[in-house]
């Protein structure tokens, strides 16, 4: 019994020690924006974590380890570090189901009583540059939910629960593979612009190929 | 020896519990906690907790108790079969749950009630978790009743309703409060499936746990702040039931 305590002890404290330092200490660790996931290349040697880049931030405010962080906004960025680079831009556009059903062609359209619209909330980049372009359109939309990244408000688009949400023009995700987009007029348009930052210096190559990765993927250079 | 084999890791135990409980204190911004705690946006999630916390609690007795009737009382072959279904809300992840209620009520559900994005939709992914706890500790409540007593008063002539109001509704309070704070409690913490099946728009289906989870990515110290407030109600509810836990 006394033994059988002791080896559950041990075990334990193994497991907590293999946990801590799990996770193949020899690759890449890249913190990068939700609406990348399917932007950036999948190589070995490279691990990815995609969420929003509020959250990316907050997690590595609170000492995640990241080799690369790739947020969707500068104020995202700049809570974590002074050295960065824009790295890609794009515009945004309205997500919409295949075929466009509900005939969305407009920002004045996501105002209409019958469309089911989900946004992102304003900590959010795409939250905050949805506002802008709906303030520039002089449109107020009532959403349905306010969503913690780009990618969860394009699934709700994809599953039919929204009608509509605003995503980036650029951002091919896997997501918008199932939505439709409709451009928005430049002149209710904002560019959004991606930044990049190494944390370490192994994640400098990285950073530096960034810009002709994204270029290559259909972004707008910075 | 043995002492020691028990003893340690029964306090890294403790301080497993303890300690993050006191770092969150720590942490807590007390100058500013008013100002935080009655920001718009928590009085807004505070208001909506209750209001879903609460009507998940009236879905889960109206629909949970003949549930728990049925499970002590039946001696139908499938009941066995029943319980089980009945604990997989208490064991599923909530983010699976809020997936399945999706696909059951939302737009495009099995049965398009549409309530996805509704705060009646948040009440419903209370309920789906906290009906169990609800159920367990109604179903025990009833098989440790006597029904001699019910017998004697149904020989007396009392009716079925009668019986249930005046004796057996009685020797079922322990169990009914009991299984009625659990139940709220969960409903009350529940995040994963009210994220996914109500999403979360402040006012409508925004909860205190979703406040804190969005604040914690921008504003720190309000949901510490909110934090605070959850873990003040869980002792709360914890020293409502000291009766029944802390003085066995």
């Amino acid at each position: 019994m006394r033994k059988a305590g002791a080896a559950l002890s041990l075990a334990l404290v193994l497991a907590v020690a293999a946990a801590a330092c799990g996770g193949g200490d020899g690759d890449l660790t890249v913190y990068a924006a939700a609406s990348l996931s399917s932007a950036l290349p999948q190589a070995d040697g490279v691990r990815y974590s995609f969420a929003g880049s509020q959250q990316l931030v907050a997690q590595i405010e609170q000492g995640a380890e990241a080799d690369v962080l790739v947020t969707a906004d500068e104020r995202t960025i700049k809570r974590v570090t002074a050295d960065y680079d824009a790295v890609a831009s794009t515009t945004l556009a309205i997500a919409v189901a295949p075929g466009n059903p509900k005939r969305i062609d407009a920002l004045a359209d996501l105002a209409g009583s019958n469309i089911a619209v989900v946004l992102a909330d304003p900590s959010v980049p795409i939250g905050r540059y949805s506002a802008d372009a709906l303030a520039k359109a002089n449109v107020t939309v009532r959403p349905k939910s306010l969503e913690l990244d780009v990618e969860a408000a394009l699934q709700k688009v994809a599953i039919g629960e929204a009608d509509a949400t605003i995503a980036y023009a650029a951002a091919t995700t896997t997501a918008t593979a199932k939505a439709e987009l409709v451009p928005i007029p430049p002149e209710h348009n904002v560019v959004a612009r991606y930044y990049a930052a190494a944390l370490t210096d192994r994640g400098k190559p990285y950073v530096e190929d960034l810009p002709a990765v994204l270029h290559k993927r259909g972004f707008d250079d910075p | 020896m043995r002492r020691l084999a028990v003893g340690i890791p029964a306090a890294i135990a403790v301080a497993l519990i303890a300690l993050p409980l006191a770092a969150l204190l720590a942490r807590t911004p007390w100058s500013t906690l008013g100002e935080h705690v009655t920001s718009s946006t928590a009085r807004q999630a505070l208001f909506i907790s209750l209001q879903t916390s609460f009507g998940a609690l009236a879905v889960c007795l109206v629909l949970g108790l003949p549930l728990a009737w049925v499970l002590a009382r039946s001696t139908a072959p499938g009941r066995h079969l029943l319980r089980a279904l009945v604990l997989v809300p208490m064991v599923l992840p909530p983010v699976v749950g809020g997936a399945a209620l999706l696909f059951a009520f939302g737009r495009n559900g099995v049965i398009p009630l549409r309530l996805s994005f509704t705060t009646a939709g948040a009440v419903l992914a209370g309920a789906f978790v906290a009906l169990p706890f609800l159920v367990l500790a109604l179903e025990a409540g009833l098989r440790q009743l006597d029904p001699r007593y019910e017998d004697a008063a149904a020989v007396l002539g009392a009716g079925p309703w009668s019986r249930f109001r005046h004796i057996t509704l009685p020797q079922l309070a322990p169990a009914l409060v009991a299984g009625s704070v659990l139940a709220w409690a969960r409903a009350l913490g529940e995040f994963g499936a009210t994220i996914t099946f109500a999403g979360n728009l402040p006012g409508e289906t925004q909860t205190l746990p979703l406040a804190v989870y969005v604040a914690l990515q921008s504003d720190r110290d309000a949901a510490l702040a909110l934090s605070t407030v959850l873990l003040g109600t869980a002792v709360a509810m914890i020293v409502a039931l000291r009766g029944r836990w802390l003085t066995r």
